[in-house]
């Protein structure tokens, strides 16, 4: 089955050039069919090779289909790594990319752009499956653009809109800041080890006998390749394109924009886990960065109104979580925090877009409440996704994020706190968000509430499995103090882990203490929750509308720390100036005048040279002596 | 053999275009570029199989006394710019199939002409040959730009004027450069038995060179390099190239973006690097540093361009900066970087001058502004235009990709720095090619864009290929990478750099 990985990415790739070629052809229900069942095939061949990837003895072989780039001592191959890590995404990939592919036959049946839209998505599907599966730095990178390429496509959707349109734009160019970081670091790898191939990378850095701990270079390639990440995986200071993806239709903000593209980062990281661990300061930028970011964009989720902006900036501040995780060491908890939030946080979007259908392209929370009765089942997975994502026991978010948490805690207190701090706004916020959808009276327009109604099957269906995955999910990581060597996602992430597991001995809390840690987490949270319920719920409290008055604190985080303002005051519009500057006074009144004034000069001394040409003979014949007087004294001496 | 076939055909069918009166003329030109293809596939094909095949090269005495030889012969270098060449033309003659024309027969006649000169400079193994055919180039480019083009803004003869004079002098510097290096040929042998006559072949030229002190090799170094230098151009010796791209005729602007300015980037890897090793170690850093300001600063140019046609314009400046400085950081990546990246931007440029053309065409303006919603009208017209700017723009399995990271890959290993700087362009491109795709195709359709009548048949004959191209190269340049790399080695030996 190993041997078969190829087809993985083929399957979605030719769902996309039947799709996209002859789309206009098929009828929608055909189209629905090639492109789910597409993306389900690959799924299937992803189970078979999952599952003999768990019985799997000794080194994982790439499986190598062409040589791509090969110049000098630079050899790039088309190859594909199947071990743990990359199988567990296959699954992800694919599995969630199946259920949003069948939930979007229905949620996109209106739309013209239909077979545009499943085209798109396959070939989404591709370029993530490419960007997990390849054995190489370059292929990864191949993958990385590829999924950005597709999200520019896909937030640009409805691209008669100047707005959407702008999002799509500022989506591609602030990844692409990032991936010139990723580039140089690819380069810096090269350079260093003579290759770019995953294995001859690690076995050099991981050997004992390297010496590169610490080393200057190492931490070089680590932070390069994790500006990478903080661009595709919307880290401070690039997550502003995240949040303004919401453009695009909620299907792919739940495919790209939280279950897959925006864990590409994570995975890498997880991927060069050697490189990192090799890195002490590395890691710490990144646990920095990351739980800055979380707590930064947790505090955003708070005040906004709009149903997708509080998922993405939760997006957002869950990243920056597994960020956090990874910064500290905790590989196996940021992997499993992708698997899980995978699960939530797809079921979190679907079932925002199921509110939004029912409204009628309403995404105000403002003008909903009181939903739960008319649907009853989006609802109720829209709760269990609120509660895993807010961390109660034994939902799956309380796992993947504990463990984070307790090795933020190992490595310093003060990251944890944070950490708790972020745990308990998420729970705020999101209940506020699931209380003011659900609960209270209808705030929405007579119309709406007289087209409410629950989504079809194949929307409800996606709803239903991700929830049962979502709160189920964290068995596949049950932690030391409940069961000894209960963590099964641990034992089989370990072959990928284990060069780093080696070097960073940790010192485990005793139980009483992690328990502890534990108890405080799912207390604040249940704070939350409750502090929530009397405002929205017992009080009835709306938030305020936007001409309101606000006080300044609120009216600052309202509008996110305006930081989109001071990007385009600081640096969109700088380069324009500057451009429009360098084009006039530079380009066109310097070195083109210099250019110009030169033929000037030129056809000015002609100009008297012309002079000289009188027609009086007396005259030439009178310039040809002096000239041969000239000669003849420079001949002579 | 083939080698002179390919230089004769596009001749002879020239001089036979200028007889065909009729609208004939056209398909008279596409079936002579299309037996030029053709022919250059074949020749592809021997030497893959034969890499010191006898067909490929010829030699005779030309002008015996001054050591004079008609040397053409073909390595990986030239084989993939003469296989540019070929497989440009039929596309650059289809594309100007729906234009009703005056003096049509001297138009194609121009073209094949103009297909034989580069040629001959792709090939010339001589140094007055490749000076002949370097000139002659530059004659069929005055006429077309100077008779077909058109400018709202200055008179078209007087921007031909100074593009001729500009590229002129250009030459004429490298004329000196030539002659001076001439003198320090022949002479006595090694060993004092035979006295060896002056001669003008390549290999004594790269002989003489290399013989040269470093201050004589710097000068010839700046001879060679303001030639080249001009003719891609570089920045700060650009300013001929905007005007003379947006005042030409579309077909005159494909040749001179997408085949003529390789003229500049191939002189520096076949005449420049090999010939004054010593000057090239010397200046390279100059030459790096110029190459790459000219990225930064003509993207930056770019970004602020209302015309559409003069954004490529700018871009193309950005795109060969990248293929200088990538050539100049002298290691095999940077080299074939540059040489991967000639063809892609080749393929590129011409398709973006094509649909440029498209536009104007149908709306009767480039102002970029003014256009928009087109992707409503005809979508296959945006997804081809997408895809050939995702190439321009780099994005992995396009041809820009292979090439650009290849370059960026080679200026690396010279500098992490210059890299970092020179891969602005990443972003930079992304932003003024999302940015006039977005104006022209995106939203909503307007006054200039709501009558945009389908693509024809021609037109997709065109950029569906040249699409197809884009991918295939993305994904599998191996063939031509495989075939380049011999020779790029052999002429990094030549200057005394490879390992």
């Amino acid at each position: 089955m190993i041997k078969l990985v190829w087809l993985v990415p083929l399957l979605p790739l030719l769902g996309w050039m039947i799709v996209g070629l002859f789309g206009k052809k098929l009828s929608k229900g055909t189209i629905g069919t090639i492109a789910s069942g597409a993306v389900f095939a690959a799924f299937a061949v992803s189970v078979g090779i999952f599952l003999e990837v768990t019985k799997h003895k000794g080194e994982f072989e790439s499986i190598k289909l062409f040589d791509w780039i090969s110049a000098g001592n630079f050899t790039a191959a088309f190859s594909f790594l199947v071990d743990p890590l990359s199988s567990l995404f296959l699954l992800i990939i694919t599995g969630v990319g199946f259920l949003i592919h069948l939930y979007s036959t229905a949620y996109m049946k209106e739309d013209d752009g239909f077979h545009r839209f499943f085209a798109y998505l396959n070939l989404f599907v591709f370029f993530m499956l490419l960007l997990v599966l390849g054995d190489n730095y370059l292929i990864m990178f191949v993958g990385w653009e590829g999924v950005g390429l597709c999200s520019y496509l896909l937030i640009g959707f409805w691209f008669k809109n100047t707005n959407y349109n702008n999002a799509a734009k500022k989506a591609f160019i602030m990844n692409r800041i990032g991936d010139l970081g990723f580039l140089l670091g690819i380069l810096l790898i090269f350079v260093t080890f003579g290759s770019i191939s995953y294995k001859e990378v690690f076995d050099f850095a991981g050997a004992t006998g390297a010496g590169l701990s610490g080393n200057a270079t190492v931490t070089a390639i680590a932070l390069l390749l994790f500006i990478g990440a903080m661009g595709k995986s919307a880290q401070l200071p690039l997550y502003t394109w995240l949040p303004d993806a919401m453009a695009g239709p909620t299907p792919v903000s739940a495919l790209i924009h939280a279950a897959t593209m925006v864990t590409a980062g994570i995975y890498m990281i997880a991927r060069s886990n050697i490189i990192y661990t090799l890195s002490p300061v590395a890691l710490e930028v990144v646990a920095i960065v990351g739980i800055l970011t979380a707590l930064f964009a947790a505090t955003i989720g708070i005040f906004q109104n709009d149903i997708k902006k509080v998922l993405a900036y939760s997006t957002v501040s869950q990243l920056g979580l597994m960020f956090l995780g990874l910064g500290v060491g905790a590989y196996t908890g940021a992997v499993f925090h992708v698997a899980t939030h995978a699960f939530f946080k797809a079921l979190l979007f679907l079932g925002a877009g199921s509110v939004i259908h029912a409204m009628h392209h309403e995404q105000d929370i403002r003008n909903m409440g009181g939903l739960k009765k008319y649907l009853p089942i989006t609802h109720l997975t829209f709760l269990l996704g609120t509660i895993a994502i807010s961390g109660l026991p034994p939902f799956s978010g309380f796992f993947s994020k504990d463990e984070i948490l307790a090795r933020a805690y190992e490595h310093h207190e003060f990251l944890w706190l944070l950490g708790i701090l972020t745990s308990m706004m998420t729970a705020f916020y999101m209940f506020r968000l699931y209380y003011l959808t659900f609960h209270g009276k209808f705030r929405g327009t007579h119309e709406q509430e007289h087209h409410l109604h629950e989504s079809p099957k194949a929307m409800t269906l996606p709803l239903i499995i991700l929830a049962a995955l979502a709160v189920l999910g964290g068995l596949m990581g049950i932690p030391e103090v409940f069961a000894h060597h209960a963590h099964w996602l641990q034992n089989f992430l370990s072959p990928v882990f284990e060069k780093s597991e080696m070097r960073m001995l940790s010192v485990h809390p005793d139980v009483a203490h992690e328990f502890m840690l534990m108890g405080i987490a799912v207390l604040g949270a249940v704070a939350s929750i409750y502090l929530a319920y009397n405002r929205y719920v017992k009080a009835e409290n709306v938030p305020a509308n936007d001409d309101e008055e606000t006080s300044s604190v609120q009216k600052v985080i309202y509008n996110k720390y305006y930081v989109d303002e001071i990007y385009e005051a600081v640096i969109t519009k700088p380069i324009n100036k500057i451009s429009g500057a360098l084009y006039k006074f530079a380009e066109l009144q310097f070195i083109d005048a210099i250019v110009n004034g030169i033929g000037n000069m030129v056809k000015q001394l002609s100009g008297l040279l012309r002079l000289a040409q009188t027609g009086n003979v007396g005259f030439y014949i009178f310039a040809m002596v002096i000239s041969i007087i000239v000669i003849l004294i420079t001949k002579l001496f | 053999m083939i080698t002179v076939s390919l230089i004769l055909l596009p001749l002879i069918a020239g001089l036979l275009a200028l007889f065909i009166k009729t609208e004939q003329v056209k398909r008279f030109a596409l079936f002579a570029t299309l037996a030029q293809l053709a022919l250059t596939v074949f020749a592809f094909v021997e030497l893959k199989n034969n890499a010191s095949s006898k067909l490929l090269s010829f030699n005779a005495d030309w002008i015996r006394s001054m050591g004079i030889h008609f040397n053409v012969s073909m390595d990986g270098i030239s084989m993939v710019l003469v296989l540019l060449t070929s497989l440009l033309l039929p596309f650059i003659v289809l594309s100007s199939f729906n234009k009703e024309r005056e003096n049509a027969s001297v138009f194609y006649s121009l073209m094949l002409l103009m297909q034989m000169a580069l040629v001959g400079v792709f090939t010339a193994m001589d140094g007055f040959l490749f000076y002949i055919f370097w000139e002659l180039a530059l004659i069929p480019i005055y006429f077309i730009c100077l008779m077909w083009g058109s400018s709202a803004e200055k008179s078209a003869g007087a921007i031909t004027f100074k593009f001729f004079l500009y590229t002129l002098v250009g030459s004429l510097f490298m004329l000196v450069g030539l002659i001076y290096l001439y003198q320090h040929t022949g002479g006595m042998n090694a060993a004092f038995t035979e006295f060896v006559p002056k001669s003008f072949e390549i290999s004594a030229l790269y002989k003489a060179g290399a013989s040269l002190t470093l201050a004589q090799q710097s000068f010839v170094f700046w001879m060679f390099f303001l030639a080249f230098a001009i003719k891609m151009p570089i920045f700060p010796f650009h300013t001929w190239q905007p005007d003379t791209y947006v005042s030409a005729p579309t077909q005159g602007t494909m040749l001179l973006s997408g085949i003529m300015l390789k003229m500049g980037t191939y002189g520096l890897l076949r005449w420049l690097l090999p010939l004054v090793p010593a000057g090239v170690q010397e200046w390279m850093h100059l030459a790096i540093a110029l190459s790459v300001i000219g990225i930064i600063y003509a993207s930056c140019l770019a970004i602020v361009q209302k015309d559409f046609k003069r954004l490529i314009a700018y871009s193309s400046i950005a795109h060969v900066g990248l293929i200088s400085a990538g050539i100049f950081s002298l290691n095999i990546q940077g080299l074939q970087g540059g040489l991967i990246q000639m063809f892609a931007h080749g393929i590129s440029v011409v398709g973006l001058f094509f649909i440029a053309d498209i536009i104007l065409s149908r709306t009767n303006t480039r102002q970029i502004s003014s256009l928009g919603g087109i992707r409503n009208i005809e979508p296959q017209f945006a997804l081809l235009f997408l895809i050939i700017l995702l190439s321009s723009v780099a994005l992995p399995l396009t041809s820009g990709f292979v090439g650009e990271f290849l370059l960026i890959n080679g200026i690396y290993q010279y500098n992490a720095y210059a890299a970092t700087f020179a891969g602005l362009t990443v972003i930079l491109g992304a932003v003024y090619m999302l940015r006039s795709y977005q104006s022209v195709m995106l939203g909503e359709t307007n006054a200039a864009t709501s009558t945009f009548a389908r693509l024809t048949s021609n037109e997709k004959i065109v950029l569906i290929p040249l699409v197809i191209l884009t991918i295939a190269l993305g994904v599998y340049p191996k063939p031509l990478m495989e075939i380049a790399e011999p020779a790029l080695q052999n002429i990094l030996q030549i200057a005394g750099i490879a390992k």
